[in-house]
């Protein structure tokens, strides 16, 4: 277990500092789309939403609890990424413009 | 059925899709393709999961997500541009709502100190963000006051909640289970908490509000992620966390104040502004359009007052009319205009101005004096020169357009009253500026009739 946790908490470190490169270099005119699109990316505790309502075959607390869980994290996932590419096809540059 | 390897192998894959992606994002022309690889990294972890051991029954799983991907579908389709910040905002509840289930889920399953530790953080990351994105909600969509609500003893208050807060967390954590009453008592109290904290700070903050609370939804999932032991979790978990991390320092710099004073200071009071006198001129549409006629270079400046009047795509035809003119056109936008980082820019985008015309303030300040007019619309604080000029005002100190350096100014507005902030705008009265009044898409589309014969 804490072998486990020291190589979690690696993998947090560095994700946090790739994270912090990454997003430095996203211009201010994209912000929104950026939010929006992190938004979609948070939706990935989808993943532990599916295996806690999925997870048993009877019908438990827990079940009620990740089935609440899979409608939000559906929702943030599905929604996010369908509004940040609305957005994102909405961005045109000047020769993209003039060839329509 | 996958193994435990072929499914954490499927998780690298799909992380690496979520870096690529946001790599992408950093700029507009693969930024579109960078959220499509993004989702394809979500679609991967979705599928590897289902495959796994651990789902035993797809029944519920099936049901729900239905039901989800037919609200965030319909959502997305049908959400106006100028309502992004409401729907953003209620996104990042649903993110902290979803961890906070995910992680009281998991203490059916899993047992110990570590498991009740990073649970009780995941549940109270994601009742904060829960509570305090409806309540950002609330406020930015119209439903609650979008002022600051505060009241006596604000802090005492705050102050008692997070010490409950963290009492019940600790009680929780020294004996850890699914039903333990003191479980119950931090979701309570963290809630609470949300909408305690989100209260007392006023509309113009928004944009801070809305980035903290997405680097929260990432935090949520984060935490989460270490109590199910699922790596992928953190790892996308922490990308969004730092995202919204970097989107609030760039908001609190851009109002030049920290996060300290922005979270719990309602705006200040405190120091009194001087008092700006001058005479304010007035000029028609008709009047506006001689001089947008004559011009070799205009630069419009919106704000939020241009996505209440719906007025971003008559700003663009004016725009069009005036280049097809021959003066050169761009649009200059302040950091912390509108209701959330970028607003602006994806209204403008939406009535299809191109993206290198959206000039950045500090793009477009060493360039203002040499621009012939600059039409500024909605937009109050972010162009008032008392934050250059004035030790007394309350916004002294934040970086601003300068707008009042361009030959000539027009400000469209409904009338004199003064900013979110409540400070004087000596711009108003300043040589060079001509007030246009009235509603901004009407004035302005009465400027365009000026130019069709």
């Amino acid at each position: 277990m804490d072998l486990m946790f020291i190589y979690l908490a690696l993998v947090l470190v560095l994700a946090i500092f790739l994270g912090f490169e990454l997003i430095s270099k996203v211009p201010a005119t994209l912000h929104t789309p950026l939010m929006s699109g992190a938004n979609a990316i948070s939706g990935i505790t989808i993943v532990g939403a599916l295996l806690a309502a999925g997870g048993s075959e009877n019908t438990t607390l827990a079940t009620w609890l990740g089935a609440g869980a899979v409608v939000f994290a559906t929702i943030n996932v599905v929604g996010g990424y369908l509004v940040t590419d609305r957005m994102l096809s909405m961005f045109r540059s000047r020769n993209e413009k003039s060839d329509e | 059925m996958l193994n435990l390897v072929a499914i954490n192998a499927a998780y690298i894959v799909a992380a690496g899709l979520f870096i690529f992606g946001l790599k992408m994002l950093g700029h507009p022309e693969s930024a579109r393709r960078g959220n499509f690889l993004s989702a394809i990294g979500m679609l991967i972890a979705i599928v590897v999961t289902l495959l796994s051991q651990g789902i035993l029954t797809w029944y519920w799983i099936a049901i729900c997500a239905v039901i989800g991907s037919v609200i965030g579908a319909s959502a997305a389709r049908l959400v106006a541009m100028t309502s992004m910040p409401e729907m953003v905002a209620v996104f990042n509840g649903f993110g902290g709502a979803a961890s906070l289930l995910v992680a009281w889920a998991a203490l059916f399953d899993a047992h110990g100190l570590f498991v009740a530790i990073t649970v009780t953080l995941s549940v109270i990351i994601g009742g904060v963000t829960f509570a305090g994105s409806v309540i950002a909600w609330g406020k930015l969509s119209g439903v609650m006051t979008s002022r600051a609500i505060v009241f006596n003893g604000q802090r005492v208050v705050n102050s008692l909640l997070l010490l409950a807060l963290l009492a019940c967390a600790v009680l929780f954590c020294l004996e850890p289970s699914a039903q333990s009453p003191y479980l119950y008592g931090v979701i309570g109290l963290a809630l609470v908490l949300g909408i305690f904290v989100v209260i007392p700070i006023g509309g113009a903050d928004m944009p801070v509000v809305i980035s903290l609370l997405n680097s929260y939804s990432g935090l949520a999932a984060c935490a989460a992620g270490f109590a199910i032991n699922n790596i992928i979790l953190i790892v996308a978990g922490s990308l969004v966390g730092a995202a919204g991390i970097i989107l609030t320092n760039i908001m609190c710099k851009a109002m030049n104040r920290s996060l300290g004073n922005v979270l719990f200071s309602g705006f200040g009071a405190v120091k009194t502004a001087t008092k700006v006198e001058g005479e304010v001129k007035p000029i028609s549409a008709g009047d506006a359009y001689l001089i947008l006629e004559a011009a070799n270079s205009v630069t419009f400046v919106p704000g939020y007052g241009m996505a209440v009047a719906q007025a971003q795509h008559v700003v663009c035809e004016l725009g069009e009319l005036l280049e097809a003119h021959g003066s050169e056109v761009s649009y200059a936008i302040h950091p912390v205009a509108g209701r959330m980082p970028g607003h602006m820019n994806v209204l403008l985008a939406e009535a299809n101005v191109s993206y290198d015309q959206l000039v950045e303030m500090d793009d477009i300040n060493p360039r203002l004096p040499s621009i012939d007019v600059a039409v500024v619309i909605g937009a109050n604080d972010v162009v008032n020169p008392s934050a250059r000029d004035d030790e007394g005002s309350p916004i002294y100190g934040m970086p601003i357009i300068n707008v009042d350096e361009a030959k000539t100014v027009f400000v469209l507005k409904r009338s004199m009253a003064s900013g979110f902030a409540g400070v004087d705008n000596p711009l108003f009265m300043g040589p060079n500026t001509r007030m246009l009044f009235g509603d901004a898409k009407a004035s302005i589309s009465e400027i365009i009739s000026e130019f069709k014969p």
